[in-house]
């Protein structure tokens, strides 16, 4: 099996700022990947790059494909959503539908009607005048109804309320995902898509600090909860992050043996978001210092 | 990590004959749907003029009793030209000219429009999608930037002709249609008009000027677009600025006007290139029997402004592809 994505060693500075230091990445088909970063972080760099709507240094291929030479191949059988609120507001639903089968080959306009079917949206309404969950729902019927290998998402549910954010990603899991496809999908919001990922990645500073797959996750990190009177112990341990709450130490432990932390209090798995904010704490309290 | 750089297939490609997928065609109805005054400019103005020209219908029958009553006193008198005959000929031609008029002015306005809008058209079409950001999803699909870029000259180097033209011509048989039945109603024969207006003429000239001016005016539309292409805000000053700085300083440091000159060539001469030229002092409207593709073929400036037009739709597209959008 080949990859959906290779990259190795991606580099790209706008001016003197470096938005991708030497990012390596490698999803394989079937694959839903996470990828989670602070602003500015290159995460939307690095989606870009995958698109070939940027060029970068480094090895990169897509699908097989060098996505910024081929870029017009790869096309066909890539979809993307870079943006909330990027259809063109002139438009009427009916065209936009009109205009995807008229260019892609890949397009079923049944299955898109059939899924714009169960939502309010009209056809003859121009998007312009949909609300924003609409034109978000739109979207995604779009790019359902497209048979492309890959979909990157790029914070499709930005600017979203809770209820549309949940049922945005129950039908791409329910009607799109089906074992054989790639996703990459870039969100501040990682606890909603938790459960949806099989890979993490975080990216900081334009650089990987983090790529597992959710099943190592889960063996690989650990939560302790730990009482006062263990927490020296505990710490000695070499925990890579630590936090109270309600006068209670939470530690996060990378590596280490379940067993012997559960001697010292309550064992879990971190959330997804702990983890984040575990791995990224160091950086935030330098971004602090440097404004 | 380093496990299967190598050994990766390209994917299966659908040939896109098979499933009837035609993006440029597309493309060129998606401006068409997104810039709609295309076909409803020309029809404004066709509206405007229709009721500005029923609105003078009534003075018709009075003009045409003029000019049979002129022509047949000017059959008669054969012989030896007098200052009375000379007069009455020239007063002839006046009246003729004032009802051909309404025909001229809606060939003239018509194509005065399609100029306007091209313009607007050309300093808006790369730059809106980059503001409002929908080249996002434009570049979702696969349509390469080299069939947009062309899609979108398409609209002021054909599109907009061929809607201007049919639209002039409908409208001129409309008012010729009225015309018509307005003299049949006053008892006269509308035979006499149709022969002073020479309508065969104007409707060769139509379609042949606006072909002209199309292929004259295409490194303006090449340049107009490479602006929208490249510049984040204003278009009109970056369009008209550099023009202008040019001309500004030629004038100012040496001396001399060739930069105007050419430029107000390109702009000015649109309709007259494709046609005979007259000979000096001579004014004349410019029909068909003047129409010289040849002369037109000839001319280098021609080509030249296809090589200008061709060399800016091809930045256009580079640009496309490596700008961010706004």
């Amino acid at each position: 099996m080949t990859a959906s994505i290779q990259a190795r060693g991606l580099r790209k500075s706008f001016g003197k700022s470096v938005a991708l230091d030497g990012v390596d990445l490698t999803v394989e088909p079937g694959r839903i990947l996470g990828l989670i970063g602070p602003n500015g972080a290159g995460k939307s760099t690095t989606l870009n790059a995958i698109l070939g709507l940027t060029e970068c240094e480094g090895e990169l291929k897509v699908l097989g494909l060098d996505p910024w030479a081929q870029r017009d191949r790869l096309m066909n059988e890539v979809c993307f959503i870079a943006d909330v609120a990027v259809l063109p507001r002139w438009m009427r639903v009916c065209q936009a539908l009109d205009y995807v089968q008229g260019v892609h080959p890949r397009f079923d306009r049944a299955k898109a009607e059939s899924f714009l079917d169960r939502t309010t949206i009209k056809r003859a309404s121009r998007i312009r005048e949909l609300s924003k969950g609409m034109v978000t729902q739109l979207h995604l019927a779009l790019v359902m109804a497209i048979d492309a290998r890959l979909l990157v998402l790029d914070e499709p549910t930005l600017g979203l309320d809770l209820l549309f954010r949940k049922s945005f990603y129950d039908s791409l899991l329910n009607d799109y995902f089906d074992g054989d496809r790639t996703i990459v999908v870039s969100t501040h919001q990682v606890e909603e898509i938790q459960h949806i990922l099989t890979d993490v990645v975080f990216i900081d500073r334009g650089r990987v600090v983090l790529d597992c797959s959710m099943e190592s996750f889960e063996t690989r990190y650990a939560e302790l909860e730990v009482a006062a009177e263990h927490l020296d112990f505990a710490r000695a341990l070499k925990p890579i992050h630590e936090r109270q709450l309600f006068g209670r130490s939470y530690l996060i432990f990378d590596g280490a043996d379940r067993d012997r932390l559960a001697t010292l209090g309550e064992v879990r798995t971190p959330s997804l978001a702990d983890l984040f904010i575990a791995t990224m704490a160091p950086v935030a309290a330098q971004a602090g210092r440097a404004g | 990590m380093s496990a299967s750089m190598t050994d990766v297939s390209a994917p299966a490609a659908i040939p896109a004959a098979r499933r009837g997928v035609r993006p440029f065609y597309w493309s060129v109805r998606r401006e068409i749907w997104e810039n709609r005054g295309v076909y409803l400019a020309p029809l404004a103005v066709a509206g405007i003029v229709l009721a500005s020209f029923l609105f003078a219908l009534r003075h018709l029958p009075d003009q045409m009793r003029r000019i049979a009553a002129m022509a047949a006193e000017l059959n008669a008198t054969p012989g030896t030209p007098t200052a009375a005959l000379a007069l009455e000929k020239l007063a002839l031609g006046k009246a003729t000219a004032a009802v051909a008029f309404p025909y001229a002015a809606a060939a003239g306005g018509l194509m005065l429009t399609a100029l306007v809008f091209a313009i607007f058209y050309a300093l808006a079409s790369l730059h809106s999608e980059r503001r409002d950001r929908s080249i996002l999803f434009w570049k979702s699909l696969p349509v390469s930037d080299l069939t947009t870029v062309l899609s979108k000259a398409a609209i002021p180097l054909l599109v907009l002709p061929v809607a201007t033209a049919v639209v002039a011509l409908a409208t001129q048989l409309v008012m010729l249609a009225v015309a018509t039945g307005v003299l049949g109603l006053s008892g006269l024969d509308p035979s006499l008009m149709w022969s002073r207006l020479d309508l065969g003429a104007i409707w060769i000239a139509i379609p042949y000027g606006l072909a002209v001016l199309a292929l004259w005016h295409a490194p303006i539309v090449g340049w107009l677009m490479l602006v929208s292409a490249w510049a984040k805000r204003m278009t009109m000053l970056w369009a008209l600025a550099p023009p202008a700085a040019i001309c500004l300083f030629e004038r100012v440091a040496l001396g001399t006007t060739y930069a105007w000159d050419f430029l107000r060539h390109r702009l000015a001469s649109g309709f007259t290139v494709g046609f005979t030229p007259l000979p000096a002092g001579q004014h004349s409207i410019y029909g068909a029997e003047r129409a010289d593709p040849a002369h037109l073929l000839a001319n280098p400036g021609l080509w030249g402004g296809f090589i200008v037009a061709g060399a800016c739709l091809a930045a256009c597209v580079w640009l496309r592809r490596t700008r961010d959008p706004i």
